[in-house]
């Protein structure tokens, strides 16, 4: 607890700071601003009082989407709003730049960013301002630097809007600013475009082009989503850097970790509203609001091993429980009596494919592991390690240049495209984004309908009954998953654009569970969600596995996800298995050098797992 | 290993893609699995382009010229005597006596596959034959005439990008009923026949206004309308393709970031956006180039101004299928080349199709 304390509330973080249930009153500021943005040593650079922001979408529906927010940022500190999507966080942070939206509606009792009111600055005030003395980060620097020119012209942009005129100087500034930010042969990088970079160098090259005039405010909207582990500590350390220069920082994340890391205060927002603020090592320490503790419950690590991360999921299982005594925990924690036959089994995997150079580059070298049945294997790696080719591999999807997959001790990779075909359905697969793994205009039904129709459906020639028959079986087994995965029928009508996040997710998972696998390869399946959503669906994996005997291959980024599930883990670097073996020991007692290295970056970043 | 979508980048012999913007949308993961690399790629690889291009270029040439031959060889009719008829005036059969030695001059009675030799040899040597009612070659006919016509196509174009960009610039994503007008007048524009709106312009400019001359020659002055004439419909059809992708772009997070930055709005859309939107419209534009000498035939009919239209008009009347012919092929490798230089400018807007190229 007190090592807690110590790594959360850094030396400056300022004293005093109340905690309230209604969020921090708002200090009086005064004076005119000033260039540099400070107007005084003590005093409040932006605050927002009795926030309200209203969206009207285009049928003219006018929705409330921010109710009653206040919070005040000062020079040095760091203030994180946490949330999930649609919590109304970066609609705050949007707000006090003046670029809500075109459809915004927006009132406060006070707003003001270095004592000017934002909400009647005009077009030409505002040019002075952004870039100048409040620097803007969004997530994803792919979409978020303009992806036709280099990263140089953008961080060079936000010097010329403010002033360098000399075409040589903006460049050796633009120089400077990426070795600050950490950038590695800096005058290359600024001459490649964002999609020539790796994730970490094109965020850090983001960062930089929003510090490049050295704001006195800088607002980051989730500015790690999307980044390995590793990445995403060293792009906390340039905010940290800044933030002990004296910067102040708006941060916004659904990620404790990364709040825990950096911040100084929290807010929480759950539907546009805040519901616990307080200092970063209480609320995250000690939550108060139930809607905290859950948000803290559902972040999955070693320490959720076994357990439900939801409510609903608890207590379903205790409702299983007493249906069915002695079945209470889930499979994963059970002691394997005798070591479960392999389902699929992969030996010397190998595959390259061709550089751009014309050089043939080894994406996965040499990788064996066994996926036994009723269990879970976890494959956890950085981007580009070779664990989805891994995955395509064992979906047959992609065939290996050396090494073999047998599913049940039959061959499975070496079978030609159409030899695998009668065995398709006995592994199935679910990606990160279901969205476009689906057809955008098919209903749930007939997505569910087409998984269990394959196989089965009557000849060309079955009479009209036995097809009517046919659709009416198909219909009900379709309900059936839905039940299972915990949709209704009419999410079954609807089509998967219209579905949230959540719920595309559990259709993909009833898809592909209906034609009752073999194996399921999860394919960085829970991702792209929120915390808790993830949760449910991790949940829900759980559950499925505990009643059906699911066999898993989960793959994924996410150290905390894949030791939370995984019954045996390996550990992909550089398209090699670097480490392997059962959960427990491979985090207990990590013995290859990289396994530790991304262990420690979770350490770092994690501040919640040891306050359990 | 699939890098980012690509454009398809227009293939001279297809019409263009109607929505072939699709290289703003990158698959994150996909690029995040690729190392860096350098910006200039390697001259082999630039040679092997370049010679790819060239093919392509070639082959759609060669496939317009056979097409143009058999037109001229296989069409019903005997080429002898309608030669004949054409020169005398009369319709009437012609005895083999008199067609020996029209024959002969021209080598139809040589077998095809020799005649397409000559004609492909012809070719190379820049010979595309005798015009059969003006007895000069078709190249010195063509040659005379194509001056007005490609400052007129040029011209068309370039007003008509003029006006997309200034319209959509200004209008795009504004107060919804400013859009919305000049949407629909872009439509509106894109819809009118180039004929009608020739006439009108005649008529309010010319005729009731003097402003420009009815019988425009070959001055600046008289290149006005007929410009207009081509280039508002293109204006409409440009400004339509772009208009979708400009205001896409502008929800692109990216443009936000600019914001932020401290950029106006007329700087993010001059500096950010637009060039987003170019790629549509110059997909488009290597079509209107083939286009817009068919439509030139209209606007030179219709401000009697010289050119290759009323030459092509002239010919089809009086069948004189060389300078058809002709005119067929000067087309194709105009279009060729635009379609070149279409190719080179999309690489400039988006330099990441240079690696996908």
């Amino acid at each position: 607890m007190n090592a807690l304390i110590d790594t959360v509330i850094p030396a400056l973080a300022p004293a005093g700071s109340v905690r309230s249930t209604t969020g921090p009153g708002a200090p009086a500021t005064s004076g005119p601003p000033t260039a540099g943005g400070t107007p005084d040593g003590t005093g409040a650079l932006a605050v927002l009082e009795d926030l309200n922001v209203w969206f009207t979408d285009a049928l003219g529906r006018r929705r409330h989407v921010v109710h009653d927010l206040s919070v005040d940022i000062r020079p040095g500190e760091c203030v994180a709003v946490i949330g999930e999507s649609g919590s109304g966080k970066s609609v705050t942070a949007r707000t006090l730049i003046g670029l809500t939206g075109p459809n915004a509606h927006v009132e406060a009792a006070t707003a003001t960013l270095f004592g000017r009111d934002v909400l009647t600055l005009r077009d030409g005030d505002w040019k002075s301002i952004r870039g100048r003395d409040v620097g803007f980060i969004l997530q994803d620097a792919l979409v978020s630097l303009d992806p036709l020119r280099t990263v140089g012209a953008e961080i060079g942009e936000s010097l010329r809007l403010h002033g360098v005129r000399g075409r040589a100087e903006r460049a050796t500034r633009v120089e400077r600013l990426l070795a600050e930010v950490g950038v590695p042969e800096p005058r290359l990088r600024a001459g490649q475009r964002p999609d020539q970079l790796s994730g970490g160098l094109r965020q850090r090259a983001l960062i930089a082009s929003a510090i490049a005039n050295h704001p006195a405010l800088v607002v980051a909207d989730e500015p790690t989503t999307a980044l390995d582990v590793t990445v995403q500590a060293q792009v906390l350390d340039v905010l940290a850097q800044r933030k002990d220069q004296g910067t102040a920082i708006l941060l916004i994340s659904h990620d404790f970790s990364v709040v825990g890391r950096l911040a100084d205060r929290v807010l929480v927002m759950q539907g546009g509203r805040i519901v616990e603020s307080g200092t970063a090592a209480e609320v995250l320490a000690d939550p108060q609001h139930p809607y905290t503790r859950q948000l803290l419950d559902a972040v999955p690590s070693g320490h959720t091993k076994g357990e439900y991360l939801t409510e609903a999921g608890r207590a379903r299982a205790a409702d299983r429980a007493r249906e069915r005594p002695g079945r209470t925990v889930p499979a994963r924690t059970r002691q394997a009596e005798a070591e479960p036959p392999a389902v699929l089994t992969a030996r010397g995997l190998t595959k390259s494919y061709r550089g751009p150079d014309g050089r043939d580059r080894a994406v996965v070298r040499d990788v064996s592991f066994d996926v036994r049945a009723g269990q879970t294997l976890g494959i956890v790696g950085e981007s580009g390690s070779g664990k989805s080719t891994t995955a395509s591999m064992a979906l047959g999807f992609v065939t290996p240049d050396a090494g073999t997959v047998l599913l049940e001790g039959a061959p499975w990779s070496e079978l030609s495209v159409a030899g695998r075909r009668p065995r398709r359905r006995e592994v199935t697969v679910v990606y990160q984004d279901p969205l476009s793994s689906f057809d955008p205009r098919w209903t749930g039904r007939r997505i569910l309908t087409d998984a269990l129709d394959a196989g089965s459906a009557p000849g060309p020639f079955a009479s009209g009954r036995a097809r009517r028959a046919h659709r009416a079986e198909l219909a009900e087994r379709a309900d059936h998953w839905a039940r299972l995965v915990g949709l209704a029928p009419e999410h079954l009508a609807k089509h998967p654009l219209r579905l949230s996040g959540g719920q595309r997710q559990r259709l993909a998972i009833a898809r592909a569970l209906a034609p009752e696998p073999r194996v399921v390869v999860l394919d960085e399946a829970v991702s792209a969600l929120d915390v808790s959503v993830q949760a449910q669906v991790l949940d829900l994996l759980t559950e499925l596995q505990e009643s059906l005997g699911t066999t898993y291959l989960f793959i994924s980024h996410d150290l905390g996800v894949i030791h939370h599930m995984s019954d045996e883990i390996l550990v992909m670097k550089d398209g090699e298995a670097v480490e392997h073996g059962p959960a427990d020991e491979v985090f207990g007692a990590p013995r290859h050098p990289y396994t530790r290295e991304l262990l420690e970056s979770l350490e770092q970043l994690s501040t919640h797992a040891a306050s359990r | 290993m699939s890098l980012s979508t690509r454009h398809p980048g227009p293939s001279p012999s297809t019409p263009p893609p109607v929505h072939p913007a699709s290289a703003s949308v990158s698959h994150p993961a996909a690029a995040r699995d690729r190392p860096p690399r350098g910006n200039r790629p390697s001259p082999a690889a630039v040679a092997l382009v370049v010679g790819h291009k060239a093919l392509g270029a070639v082959f759609v040439v060669w496939a317009a010229a056979t097409l143009t031959f058999l037109i001229q060889a296989l069409l019903p009719g005997d080429r002898a005597t309608l030669l004949l008829n054409q020169q005398t005036g009369q319709v009437q059969e012609r005895t083999p006596e008199e067609l020996a030695p029209v024959n002969e001059a021209f080598g139809f009675d040589e077998p095809l596959i020799v005649q397409y030799l000559d004609f492909l040899g012809g070719l190379l040597r820049g010979d595309l034959g005798i015009s059969y009612t003006l007895y000069q070659p078709v190249t010195t006919v063509i040659g005379d005439q194509i001056a007005p016509t490609v400052v007129l196509t040029f011209t068309a174009l370039a007003i008509a990008w003029a006006l997309a960009v200034v319209l959509l610039v200004l209008t795009a994503r504004r107060t919804p009923w400013v859009s919305r007008i000049f949407s629909g007048l872009e439509s509106a524009a894109a819809a009118l026949p180039q004929y009608w709106l020739g006439i009108i312009l005649l008529v309010v400019f010319a005729l009731w206004l003097g402003i420009f001359p009815v019988v425009s020659g070959s001055g600046a002055a008289g290149l006005v309308l007929p410009a207009l004439t081509l280039g508002i419909p293109l204006a409409g059809f440009l400004a339509q393709v772009m208009r979708t992708e400009f205001e896409r772009t502008l929800d692109a997070p990216f443009v936000l970031t600019a914001r932020a930055r401290g950029m106006s709005d007329g700087g993010v859309r001059l500096r950010h956006v637009l060039r987003h939107s170019l790629l549509p419209g110059l997909s488009l534009t290597g079509w209107a180039v083939g286009a817009q000498f068919s439509a030139a035939v209209i606007a030179e009919n219709v401000f009697a101004r010289p050119g290759l239209g009323r030459v092509l008009v002239t010919a089809v009347n009086g069948r004189d299928l060389p300078v058809v012919c002709g005119v067929v092929m000067l087309v194709a490798v105009i279009y060729v080349i635009t379609n070149l230089v279409v190719d080179t400018a999309y690489i400039l807007v988006d330099p990441r199709l240079k690696e996908a190229a």
